[in-house]
Formats: C-alpha cells, structure tokens, sequence
C-alpha cells in the first residue's frame, strides 16, 4: 500500500516531476498545518518537510481530487510566473517519498 | 530529528526563514519528549532527570492513553519515550500500542533491559516504532563507568536481538563525555557491525549530571575534534541537533540550529509536569500539568511560560559576539544548571567566554527533584539512641511499664 520505491538514484530536479501526471499525499504521510504553512512527516522513512506558505498547502492537499499536478495549482489560484516555483517544491516532495504518483498507491 | 530539506519557497514574497518561524512557536510541539517513569534498573551518575525510584504520583494507564488521544488530536506525530526506564513500566507495552494505533508514533530510549527476541520482532514489525538503545561507552570499561556494571553488556545483548530481528536502522543513543569523546568511530563501526544508526548528544549539567558535569563534559579540544568530525559525516549521524552551541567554530551543523525550548520541543515528566525541554526539570521553567483542566494542548498553546520563550529573546553580553547568529547564546539549560545568566554564554561556548564567566564563580540552583536510588546514598544517617533506663533494674521484662487500657 506503500508508494512504490524506485531504487534508481532519484533527481531532485524539476524536470523529474510531472506536473500533468496524478498526484497524491503518501499514505504514510502526516500533513499538519502550521501557521506559516504546514509540517509534513513520513512514518516509514522517519523524515519531516516543511511546507513553507499555505498556498503550497492547498495545492498539496487538493492532489488526490485533481486530475494533475498542473490542475491542483490552477485551482489554488497559483498564478503562471509562479508555477516554476511550485514545481520545483512538488519534485521536492516527490523526491522525498512525501507525494507518490496516483496509480502507485 | 531528522529534517528533509524543505521544499523550496513558493510565494514571490518571501517567507520568514524557517528557524525563525519556529521561534514564535507551533499549533504542536515537533519533538515531544515524555518520561513514563522515574523508575530504573541503573543509576547512570549523570541521569538528567534523577531517576531511580518510581513516584508515587505517576500517571495511571487511563491517565496516559488520554494523553495519548489528545497527541492524537493535536497531530503529534511522534512522542519520544524516556525515563527512568519505560520498559519497567507493567504497562509499557500496552500504551506502546496504544499510541501507535492512534497514529502517534513512538521512538523509546531504554537500556534494553526488557528487550527480548519476541519483543524485537514484534517491534520491528511496526512502522510506527523506532528503538534507541543508550550506550555511553564503546567499550564496557568505558560504558560500565557511567552507566553501571553490566550495563553494556545489556545494551549489546539487544541490540543483537533487534539486528537478528531484522530491526533496521535502530539507534545507539550516546551521551558524548570527556572519556568517549575518542571513541567515535568506534561507535560508528559499532552502529554498522548492527546495521543501525549512530545518534550522539550533548552532556547537560541536569538532574545528577550536575554533578559529573566538571568531571565529564567534553574538554575544549574535544568539542573541536567533535565538531570537525559532525562536519564531515553531515546528517548521517543524528544529533538531535543538541549541538548548536558549536556552530560558533564557523559552518552550522546539519539539523535546526535553534534552541526549541517551549517552541518546537516540550517534555512530560512521569507525573505529568509540562517542562520546557527535557533537560530542563526544574520548577523554574515548568509551565503546567497534562492533568490540569484544557489539558496539554492548553498548556503549550496558552502557558504564560513558553509565551514568554516565543518571544524575541535578548542576547545579552552575547549580542557582541561575532558568533552569536550561529549559536544563539547556546543551550538555556546547559546555563541554568551552571549558575549562568539565561542571556550569557553557554558553559561550553567556543570562545572560550562561557569557562571565564564560570570561573569569577557561580551559584548553581539547587534541584528541585530527586528520584535517585536511595541505596546509593551513603550519607550518616541522624539517630539518636534511647538512653531511657529500664523502669526498674531488675525489670526487663517486656511488658514492663505497660498499662493496658479498659
């Protein structure tokens, strides 16, 4: 029920996330909001992340309801100069097994 | 704790620094420290929280699964489980399940004096538990010291069950002192003959380490080696980033470089006391009870205390220092409990400014708990002796002088 966990070398980069693909919260995943955002923790690997701004916070949890990555950010009312941005925080996310793509759950 | 590197910032204006935001304090602690019990098998000589002998007071079982649901609600999402030691607690393991059935995750410290195959392979099992097996010593000689004879001999003892029990990445837990200082790649080689993970922390002068403190803290070199040797070996080793005050030698370590106290950690003390960070039992920066109505969320969210900790907090003759951005003026306890001002150096600053305040002479505070093992205490004890003569001479008989009652 885990995400499936690749064992090749994981990119950080951006170009790695596909922000047109599914996308959801692990199941292992915590999300809890803060005030400057939200604090994220991972029970199988033990990590925590910081999501640094509420916006991000609400495309993160309004993944699993969008049809993409792209879609949820659109909804969050992100505004295009800023989309790089977001995904590069979203390839973050889904560099550290935070968010797994939709059919891998 | 170990933080992923966070995901980038997203907003064109930017955000406070992560560090920064914590110092104004979170909807729930990160690093929750709870101590089941004072109760335990050994008599480390620098306990930080003085423990031995069980209270009376302690909480109930129902006492803490209601703790534990309220952890629940306020989504903690681990506690840190100490004593004493908590496996000597009878119900021990049934609040171990209690807690991870409501999604708080539980990392416990123990001596491994309760471990077992059968309870590590149930423990590593779970996902949601995490084991630190405290080791002060790489070598018996060196641990046994501290710690107790036979004490290191337990600790391998389970930590050879939990590698046998498949239990990956489990933590040795070592108090660094001025006798294994030089013993760190031995404890390195230690972690990797058991396939766990080595995580080293700082002495504090709390509970009995007051009294071993000037005996066994790190010398200046030692601090130096140990520095340089965290920098090369990055956040592989944990540290529970207990050694901020070392971030004045230059580059900051890896972890929060911040003191957490009341902010980002908290601990709960076997009889429910709210203290702001686990090295801090004393009545001075205890700010409420788990028992008290509104609970623990209401303490941390409202306790007139950690209010004033998420305040900006003055430097003092510190503020001067070049190197005060990095260390902050060091570990709050670590000064508290050597007589140093809140606002001065730490006793083991880098520059060298904490052992000179130290040596124009301090006024330690005087504990305000103590729950060693009595039999370790060899102090006269005061008796006077009956020097009542028998009644009569001849009278020694033992009901001699007694009337009874109608």
């Amino acid at each position: 029920m885990a995400c499936a966990v690749s064992t090749e070398p994981v990119s950080t980069g951006p170009e790695a996330f596909d922000l047109d693909a599914a996308w959801q919260v692990a199941p292992q995943v915590q999300v809890r909001p803060e005030r400057f955002g939200a604090l994220l923790y991972h029970f199988g690997t033990r990590q925590l992340s910081f999501l640094k701004s509420p916006v991000l916070l609400t495309v993160v949890r309004s993944l699993a309801g969008q049809p993409s990555a792209r879609a949820a950010c659109r909804a969050a009312t992100v505004p295009d100069q800023e989309l790089a941005s977001y995904h590069r925080a979203l390839a973050t996310l889904a560099a550290s097994q935070m968010i797994c793509p939709r059919d891998a759950a | 704790m170990t933080a992923a590197p966070a995901a980038a910032p997203a907003a064109a204006r930017p955000p406070l620094p992560l560090a920064e935001q914590f110092q104004y304090g979170l909807a729930a602690p990160i690093c929750l420290t709870w101590e089941l019990t004072y109760a335990c098998n050994l008599s480390c000589v620098h306990c930080l929280s003085s423990s031995g002998r069980r209270d009376p007071r302690e909480l109930t079982t129902t006492q803490c699964q209601a703790v534990i649901d309220e952890l629940q609600r306020m989504q903690v999402f681990y506690v840190n489980i100490g004593g004493g030691e908590p496996t000597v607690r009878p119900d021990f393991w049934a609040l171990l399940d209690y807690a991870t059935a409501h999604g708080v995750g539980v990392k416990f410290s123990t001596n491994g004096v309760r471990i077992t195959p059968d309870r590590a392979r149930q423990l590593a099992a779970s996902d949601y538990v995490d084991v630190q097996i405290s080791l002060d010593g790489a070598t018996a000689e060196v641990n046994d010291a501290v710690r107790g004879p036979g004490s290191y001999d337990t600790a391998l003892r389970a930590m050879g069950q939990l590698a046998d029990a498949g239990f990956a990445g489990f933590k040795i837990s070592v108090v660094i002192t001025r006798h294994n200082a030089g013993q760190l790649d031995q404890f390195q080689a230690l972690a990797g003959r058991f396939g766990a993970q080595l995580r080293i922390t700082r002495l504090r002068p709390s509970g009995r380490g007051a009294d071993v403190w000037d005996d066994l803290h790190p010398t200046a070199a030692q601090q130096r080696q140990l520095y340089d040797w965290l920098a090369v070996r990055g956040a592989s080793v944990l540290t529970g980033d207990s050694f901020f005050h070392l971030a004045g030698y230059g580059e900051a370590l890896p972890g929060l470089n911040l003191c957490g106290a009341g902010r980002v950690v908290c601990l709960i003390d076997p009889v429910g006391d709210v203290y702001a960070c686990p090295f801090a039992i004393h009545d001075s920066f205890r700010a409420g009870n788990v028992r008290d109505p509104g609970g623990f969320a209401h303490v941390w969210q409202h306790s007139e205390l950690f209010a004033g900790l998420r305040q900006p907090q003055a430097g003092g003759a510190c503020q001067s220092c070049s190197a005060y951005d990095a260390c902050r003026g060091g570990c709050m306890a670590a000064k508290f409990f050597t007589g140093l001002p809140l606002d001065g150096p730490d006793p083991e600053c880098v520059k060298g400014h904490g052992e000179r305040a130290l040596a124009t002479g301090t006024v330690p505070p005087r504990p305000s708990g103590d729950h060693s093992h009595r039999t370790s205490d060899r102090r006269p004890v005061p008796l006077t002796l009956g020097r009542r003569p028998p009644v009569t001479a001849c009278d020694s008989n033992p009901l001699a002088g007694f009337t009874p009652g109608r």
